[in-house]
């Protein structure tokens, strides 16, 4: 059998306040295959967050290793983490996170900048991914000029403007209501199963967690 | 959509701070351009100073006259090339706040020492053969309407009496650092008056100016001028022409320095007021770098967006500033008794220094904002309640 797509192993994650070392994830392994759709939930400060975002390469562990498509992030430097993310990872924030002064074609045009694309081909490419989440009448508009529901899927547009193998959304319909969260998930469900991301969220809401195809929970920072 | 879109939108965010910030720059850099002109005002004397030229004067004090007599001795100094003369010759013309120079020369040699007085031809052999002609700058011209033909009356203080000139040259400045507001006439026709109404002051002149071949001998020519007239009647002092207008500061320098110092401290204010509003701005926007950086922008880009909002408010700050100085180095002269400066102009060192310093303000301005965004940590950006 062929290694998974993501496998932790052996993760922890402690934070120091002043003198004292605060354990905030313990041993985790965890094994997830290209195209799952995963959900993280737990009581608050149980650490889900810190794990997506291990995952996500946006922090790194006290100790373990994190392997995607078999390659160990915990091992790369700042730089070519950044790099790695800009081509593997889409993130979806609760806050939704848009730059404010861009208009939202502009937002998901952003992380092209970071690609070979002609800008061109920039544009298309964000105009493709406006039209994937539906909103394809609002791309010059700015993010205030929009509905939460509708800001979250412009950042989902950005999440998956560069085509990336993996989404991380950490919960996404936090700040929605349920029509705009009905709407964010079933989006998430197709990109899921349509176009075969890897999706990990973090969520407190049940419903949200149905859709995925597997839910782990987390306590004190140990995978239940 | 490029990265540059993000910088200006980001420049244009809060129009009104922006707009305060580029008005405290540019008023910044005027008070620097202004302080910078009247210093350089100060040291015209100094800038317009030749190389080849020296001064010898009374070993005493500038205020006690030579005798004419040491002239010949001071041309037979190997090295020395011409050697001519000039008297103080002050006095009120129309009333006491009009200032210019009033110099008895010696009209044969005095324009050949000083090229950059220059003079038509025609005028300057009219005005040689006419007893009592003056030569005045085109600037004496244009403030009391004056014209080639035209009286002037001078009321005399350091020699007394009623003394009428006529207008026989107008004098161009050879360039900017030229005196273009001084007024020269005949020494012999004071020296004709003097030996009638002052005869104990006769033959005594102001002070020499040498020219000399090679600049490299002006040490040995001065230590040789001053070791001949050493225990005579009036012992001289003769430095170049430079140390000579230096030591005219010397009064000053305290002004000068403080001026020096304050323009630098303006500098400093400008990085003060820029440095603060991009620690503001950096600050309010540490999710969005927080943001970029999980989105994989490098500390380059990061360092373009933060460091360009920076010059494009600095560079405009202080083209802004540029150009309301003219018209307040204009109003400053303006304000000033009439010919308080004689030279009085905007140097292009100052303008260069100004935008070289607004660029550099512009970079030291960002790297506290920077060294902060790129320290945060993402996770901890994310966190970060604005
Ligand atoms: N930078 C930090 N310094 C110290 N402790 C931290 C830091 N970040 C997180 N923690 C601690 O780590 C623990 C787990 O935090 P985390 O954000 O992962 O929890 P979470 O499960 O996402 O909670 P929530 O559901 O409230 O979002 C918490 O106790 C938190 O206080
Ligand atoms: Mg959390």
């Amino acid at each position: 059998m062929e290694s998974p797509f993501i496998e932790v192993v052996g993760l922890f994650k402690s934070y120091q306040r002043d003198s004292l070392e605060i354990p905030v994830l313990r041993n985790i392994t965890l094994n997830i295959s290209q195209g799952d759709f995963l959900a993280f939930m737990g009581p608050s400060g149980s650490g889900k967050t810190t794990l997506l975002n291990l995952i996500a390469g946006i922090d790194k562990p006290t100790s373990g290793k994190i392997f995607i498509a078999g390659m160990d992030i915990t091992e790369l430097s700042e730089t070519e983490l950044a790099v790695w993310r800009s081509q593997n990872v889409g993130f979806i924030f609760q806050f939704y996170n848009l730059i404010p002064v861009l208009t939202a074609l502009e937002n998901v045009e952003l992380p092209l900048i970071l690609t070979p694309l002609s800008k061109k081909q920039r544009r298309s490419h964000a105009e493709t991914a406006l039209h994937v989440v539906g909103l394809a009448e609002r791309m010059h508009h700015f993010p205030r000029q929009l509905s939460g529901g509708q800001e979250q899927r412009v950042a989902i547009a950005r999440a998956i403007a560069t085509d990336p193998a993996i989404l991380v959304a950490d919960e996404p319909t936090g700040d929605l209501d349920k029509t705009s969260a009905e709407e964010v998930l079933e989006l998430m469900d197709r990109l899921n199963r349509e176009l075969n991301k890897t999706i990990l969220m973090v969520t407190h809401d049940p419903r949200a967690a149905e859709r995925a195809r597997f839910i782990r929970n987390l306590e004190k920072g140990e995978l239940a | 959509m490029e990265l540059f879109k993000l910088l200006i939108r980001n420049a244009l965010r809060h129009k009104l701070r922006s707009l305060l910030t580029l008005v405290g720059i540019g008023v910044a850099v005027m008070a620097f351009a202004l302080l910078r002109t009247v210093v350089t005002a100060w040291y015209a004397g100094v800038e317009a100073s030749a190389a080849n030229r020296l001064i010898t004067r009374h070993a005493v004090s500038f205020v006690f006259p030579l005798p004419l007599a040491y002239r010949d001795r001071i041309a037979q100094v190997p090295g020395v090339d011409e050697v001519t003369y000039a008297s103080w010759f002050s006095g009120v013309y129309i009333d006491k706040n009009q200032f210019f120079a009033r110099l008895a020369v010696d009209s044969e040699t005095f324009f050949d020492v000083y090229p950059e007085f220059v003079i038509e031809p025609k005028q300057f052999e009219v005005f040689k053969r006419e007893r009592n002609a003056c030569i005045i700058g085109i600037d004496i011209a244009n403030r009391y309407n004056l014209k080639l033909g035209d009286m002037m009356l001078i009321e005399g203080d350091v020699f007394p009496g009623q003394w009428e000139f006529v207008v026989r040259g107008i004098y161009q400045p050879r360039d900017q650092t030229t005196d273009p507001a001084s007024m020269m006439f005949h020494y012999r026709y004071l020296e004709e008056r003097v030996r009638q109404e002052m005869p104990q002051r006769s033959g005594e002149i102001g002070w020499y100016i040498v020219r000399i071949n090679d600049p490299d001998d002006s040490a040995a020519i001065s230590r040789e001028i001053d070791r001949m007239f050493a225990n005579s009647r009036a012992e001289t002092k003769t430095e170049t022409e430079r140390a000579f207008q230096q030591s005219f500061l010397s009064a000053a320098s305290a002004v000068i320095t403080a001026m020096n110092i304050m323009s630098f401290v303006i500098i400093g204010i400008i990085l003060l007021v820029l440095g603060n509003t991009m620690i503001m701005s950096a600050r309010e926007r540490t999710h969005e770098f927080a943001v970029l950086k999980a989105l994989g922008f490098s500390a380059g880009q990061l360092f373009f967006l933060i460091a360009g909002e920076a010059l494009i408010l600095s560079t405009l700050g202080s083209a802004l500033g540029l150009l309301v100085t003219l018209p307040a180095v204009e109003g400053f002269q303006a304000a000033l008794p009439k010919g308080w400066f004689p030279v009085f102009y905007i140097k292009p060192e100052t303008i260069v220094f100004g935008c070289v310093s607004a660029f550099l303000v512009g970079l030291a301005a960002s790297i506290i904002p920077l060294r902060r965004v790129l320290t945060t940590r993402i996770v901890e950006g994310l966190r970060h309640v604005g």
